[in-house]
């Protein structure tokens, strides 16, 4: 079986997400700040009337901050709670991945990266880290 | 066609009869009130005569045939030839529920059920008079053997099946739902099956409409039969030999119809049945007009064009007319529940031998359709609840000192965007201590909690899965199911439920329901540099509080800040710094160190307009020779005053003012020019540094219109904008940075991630295309801590008070302690203010000690001291706290030990011996206090206080 993934940089690091999963990919969005809400939750955008919710993926993947602030491209994931809009750093192309190539994360993968990584695709020149993208998705808010 | 139009009828069938029925069981209950009118009747018997003839003529025998009974009875009922009484009305209801099952039953299994009615209907046939009675005879045995066997003889075995006829016709009407290819050679199966296996018949009636379970085992019996005439054969045959089948059935329907068709025309022709769904889409779509509204008319806003400028208007218009009709059809009064409960409350309170009087308030209140819906079994559980085990039996109410008849009080109000549901009843109440017990108990609640826990959160245990204190389980409730699944219901469609109870007294339970309407009124404000909207629902009025506004401005009790509104205080809550995660309302911060700023810039700003003006008098002079002037004189642009300002608050508290920075600007420039003159006349460049004058002329025009202007602005942004908030029958303020506008607005949900924040209700999409989010005022008030659990009680209980007790009476009372174990009340109109001065501030005058006021000299008067009561050893660091009494533009203030509160109370002071300084002792919140004669104080300390005064 071959799988298709949307990809996107964090960090130098590839990810990717069923492409299946992707509504759209759109540039920087204006957004709205939402006071109180959990770090990862960077804010609101409006995306053709409705009202998605942006998550910070280095955030939530415990990556450190970028060097410089960069206006973050919104990978837009439909969700079972509706669509959630993940910032990433850059866009990269849809790889088709071949079942064979996957494994799972190593077990030294700790933390977040180890909750939200669901496999690990070796591609020719580097790494595809699977997304879990509902798990990215849940955000706690404790308030 | 046929069967879709089949399946069409039965819908109608069913949504008209249960209409009907609901209607008729209120018509009943209306009749045996006691109230009885030919009008009444007739809808009454409409309503079973239209059940029995559409039943009928889809070929409902049974439904017909129970229908028919009670028929009778009712057109001797309205003929006048039978009298209503309690036996008649209880049948009918019975009757009713009878002819409910059975639609249900045909509902969800599309055939009428096996149940056997036939006491029923002998009950009925019985209560008509002798001489109907043989009319009515041969009806009771028909119950449902007989005539299915007389129009479906291929069914033997006398089970009460579904008439062949029904099976038939409506059998396809699935099936089109169902695309599956075997499905077609199922049905074409069916009726060889129940023609040529009639032992297999019972099996599939049954089930009736079970085709794709049941039925689908004996099709797979012969898989080589079945595929084969789908694969081969037009799925055209099923359908067309079903409506052959079903011809005979349907020929009576016109005739049927006809019958009833009179009594149906007239809503008929002025009603029509719409989808819901079909609303839905509506809804949506009149929300992203309204939103498409909006930016048009932010976006043609600037432009002058008339013309466009009228269609916008006109635009505008249409869609709020639009947006509100469609809302309307959205929209039913709770009535469509609540109507119900007569007959509920009449019900269980008969079975459980109770007296229960119900009394409905509010029934007109609108709620969206959806949320109607989704309350109904709630709503239904706790009346059920409150009746079983709220209201006692009468005995037990007689002996308990109260009336035999419970009261059962339903009342539905809109309060802040919320509709309010309250179920109150005058029955025994929780006991509070039992519940906590068998939480215990059973384990859900651990020890340590269950000591922590206050009446009411105990009171909400009742809310537990699990939990249920009845001693015995009744028919009704007490099986420990229920009052959870209310409360997840209700939460589900985000609202809440809330329990109030008193041992003896009774038991209200409030649910709290949202209005998850699409559009809302709303009020833009906007704080910390982002918009947010407030419901219009909650909005009480907008108070705007001047910087110059020297009385009648912000003040603190400790750390709360409050606003004296009409003589009231509204505690107030800090937008910003709530949203800032900051729940200290009061602070060290800029808020309330506003007041003395304010005095503060507003001096600068007038000072340094003088001395911006004295500079080219003192250049002149300076050029001419008649003074000199240093280069340090000419100064820094930091170390004048303006500048001191500008350098340490100006541009720190101000610096989101343009005005400011363009200040400093253009006041930097003026400095350098004025030391570059005093620079060139040292020099002697005389003619050059005339040039410079001229030029700094120009400029120092320049320095004056942004000193104006920044004026303006700052003082702008010292004035506060108050938006005085009702939450749950609570006033508070909540203080914004500008109120920009209101608007209406497209709510839209929360993401999951965000859910968790309760002073949130959503977001909205503004004219500018931008997300805004819109505040919860209700949970905002609980996170500011606005609404205590004892606040909100207290002011319940105040409120019902105050009713009994003429507010005139009632004062408002500052309580304070002053020296060891001594409480004093002074009105608090007598108290301008209260303030809090750290202790190293206090300065010596002569005898007398002061503060530095508010550019003034304060005296204070320790009252203790002067009331000669002992003092306590005051903590050094703890600051002064001081209440500040003002007269004729003059102040004193009167140190005391600690505020205590503020209370509203009728206060009658009793004289115990006359003391200097007190007038009398009186109770105030329970306890003996003094009331202190503040003049008599002021007087005997600084007996020259009401003379300057005066």
């Amino acid at each position: 079986m071959n799988h298709q993934f949307c990809t996107f940089r964090l960090d130098r690091l590839l990810f990717g997400v069923p492409v299946l999963q992707v509504q759209e990919v759109i540039r920087p969005q204006q957004m709205t700040r939402v006071p109180l809400a959990p770090p990862a939750v960077r804010g609101l955008i409006n995306l053709r009337g409705q009202i998605v919710t942006a998550v910070d993926l280095r955030q939530r993947l415990e990556l450190p901050a970028p060097d410089r602030e960069v206006d973050a491209m919104n990978v837009v994931i439909r969700t079972a709670d509706g669509a959630v809009s993940f910032l990433v750093d850059e866009v990269g192309e849809v790889v088709e991945v071949a079942d064979d190539d996957r494994e799972t994360p190593p077990e030294t993968l700790r933390g977040a990266a180890r909750e939200l990584t669901q496999g690990v695709f070796k591609l020719r020149h580097e790494l595809l880290l699977v997304l879990d993208s509902e798990q990215a998705a849940t955000v706690a808010s404790d308030n | 066609m046929k069967a879709n139009l089949q399946e069409q009828l039965l819908n109608d069938l069913l949504i008209e009869s249960f209409e009907g029925l609901d209607s008729f069981d209120r018509d009943l209950l209306v009749l045996e009130s006691g109230t009885s009118s030919p009008e009444i009747l007739n809808r009454i018997f409409r309503v079973i005569h239209t059940i029995k003839g559409t039943a009928g003529c889809l070929g409902f025998q049974k439904i017909e045939k129970v229908a028919h009974v009670g028929e009778n009875l009712l057109s001797l009922l309205r003929e006048n030839q039978l009298a209503v009484s309690g036996e008649i009305v209880s049948s009918l209801l019975t009757y009713a529920d009878a002819l409910r099952e059975m639609l249900h039953c045909l509902e969800a299994n599309r055939n009428e059920g096996d149940k056997d009615y036939s006491d029923l209907l002998g009950r009925l046939v019985a209560l008509q008079s002798p001489g109907s009675a043989g009319s009515v005879a041969p009806n009771p045995p028909s119950k449902a053997g007989p005539p299915q066997t007389a129009s479906a003889p291929m069914n033997p075995s006398g089970s009460p099946a579904p008439p062949p006829a029904s099976v038939a016709e409506t059998a396809p009407a699935e099936s089109p739902a169902k695309p599956v290819k075997e499905g077609w050679g199922l049905f074409d199966d069916q009726p060889v099956e129940a023609q040529s296996a009639p032992a297999a018949k019972p099996d599939f009636a049954g089930n009736g409409w079970g085709l794709f379970g049941e039925v689908a085992a004996p099709a797979s019996d012969k898989p080589a039969v079945a595929p084969a005439p789908s694969a081969t054969s037009a799925p055209i045959p099923p359908p067309s030999s079903a409506s052959a089948v079903s011809q005979p059935s349907a020929h009576p329907a016109p005739a049927a119809a006809s019958g009833d068709g009179a009594a149906r025309g007239s809503i008929a022709e002025t009603a029509i049945r719409v989808d819901v769904g079909q609303l839905d889409r509506l809804m949506n779509l009149v929300g992203e007009l309204v939103l498409a509204r909006n930016q048009i008319t932010q976006h043609i806003s600037g432009t002058r064009d008339s013309g466009l400028l009228a269609v916008a208007q006109r635009l505008n218009h249409i869609t709020s007319e639009l947006q509100e009709g469609v809302m309307k059809t959205r929209m039913q009064p709770i009535d469509n529940v609540v109507s119900r409960f007569p007959r509920i409350v009449r019900d269980v309170a008969q079975e459980l031998g109770k007296q229960v009087r119900l009394e409905l308030a509010g029934r007109d209140t609108e709620l969206d359709r959806t949320i109607i819906e989704s309350i109904k079994d709630p709503l239904t559980h706790v009346v059920r609840n409150s009746i079983d085990h709220g209201i006692e039996s009468p005995e037990k109410r007689v002996a308990a000192g109260k009336p035999a008849t419970g009261l059962l009080f339903i009342r539905a109000y809109h309060e802040g965007g919320q509709v309010n549901i309250e179920i109150s009843d005058d029955g025994a109440g929780i006991n509070v201590a039992r519940v906590k017990q068998k939480a215990l108990d059973k384990g859900l609640i651990p020890p340590e909690q269950a000591a922590r826990m206050s009446d009411r959160e105990a009171a909400g245990l009742i809310f537990l899965p699990g939990l249920s204190t009845a001693e015995k389980i009744t028919n009704v409730s007490g099986r420990g199911v229920g009052m959870d699944v209310v409360k997840t219901n209700i939460e589900r469609i985000g609202g809440s439920v809330d329990i109030q109870t008193e041992l003896g007294q009774g038991t209200t339970i409030k649910f709290k329901i949202p209005l998850t309407l699409a559009i809302i009124p709303a009020l833009i404000v906007s704080a910390g540099g982002e918009r947010f909207a407030i419901p219009q629902v909650n909005l009480l009025e907008l108070v705007r509080v001047e910087s110059n506004a020297a009385e009648g401005g912000i003040e603190r009790i400790f750390d709360a800040p409050v606003y004296r509104l009409r003589g009231k205080l509204l505690p107030l809550v800090y937008l910003k710094r709530t949203l800032a995660g900051d729940n200290r309302q009061h602070g060290h911060g800029p808020a309330c160190g506003h007041r003395h700023q304010q005095g503060d810039a507003g001096e600068v700003f007038l000072k340094a307009r003088d001395a911006h003006r004295a500079w080219l008098g003192r250049l002149r002079e300076v050029l001419d020779g008649r003074k000199t002037m240093t280069l340090e004189e000419a100064g820094s642009h930091r170390l004048c005053l303006l500048g001191t300002w500008i350098y340490s608050e100006g541009l720190k508290d101000y610096g989101d003012i343009a005005e400011v920075h363009a200040l400093e600007k253009v006041h930097e420039q003026f400095h350098n020019l004025v030391r570059e003159i005093v620079r060139l006349r040292n020099a002697n460049e005389l003619s050059q540094a005339e040039e410079k004058l001229l030029e700094l002329t120009a400029l120092s025009e320049r320095v004056l219109h942004f000193l104006m202007e920044a004026e303006k602005r700052v003082l702008e942004s010292q004035s506060v904008n108050i938006v005085v908030l009702q939450a749950d029958g609570r006033q508070f303020g909540l203080v914004v940075e500008a109120v920009n506008d209101t608007q209406e607005i497209v709510v839209k949900p929360l993401g999951k991630q965000l859910k968790g924040i309760t002073i949130f209700a959503g977001a909205t999409i503004m004219g500018d295309g931008q997300v805004a989010l819109i505040l919860d005022v209700l949970g905002l008030a609980q996170h500011a801590a606005v609404l205590s659990e004892n606040r909100a009680q207290t002011v319940a209980k105040e409120d019902s008070q105050g009713d009994a007790i003429a507010r005139g009476a009632r004062q408002t009372f500052l309580v304070f302690e002053a020296g060891e174990h001594s409480r004093f009340a002074m009105p608090l109109s007598q108290a301008a203010r209260l303030e809090e001065f750290p202790r190293p501030q206090v300065e010596c005058c002569g005898s007398r000690r002061v503060v530095q006021y508010r550019g003034a000299i304060l005296p204070l008067i320790d009252v203790a001291e002067q009331l000669g009561r002992s003092q306590l050893d005051a903590d050094a660091s703890a600051p002064l706290q001081v209440v500040v009494y003002a007269e004729n533009g003059r102040s004193v203030g009167l140190v005391v030990g600690q505020i205590v509160d503020i209370v509203e109370e009728a206060v009658t002071a009793e004289q115990h011996g006359r003391s200097r300084g007190v007038l009398g002792s009186a109770l105030v919140s329970g306890r003996v206090t003094d009331l202190l004669n503040v003049r008599e104080v002021i007087e005997s300390a600084a007996p020259a206080f009401f003379a300057e005064a005066a």
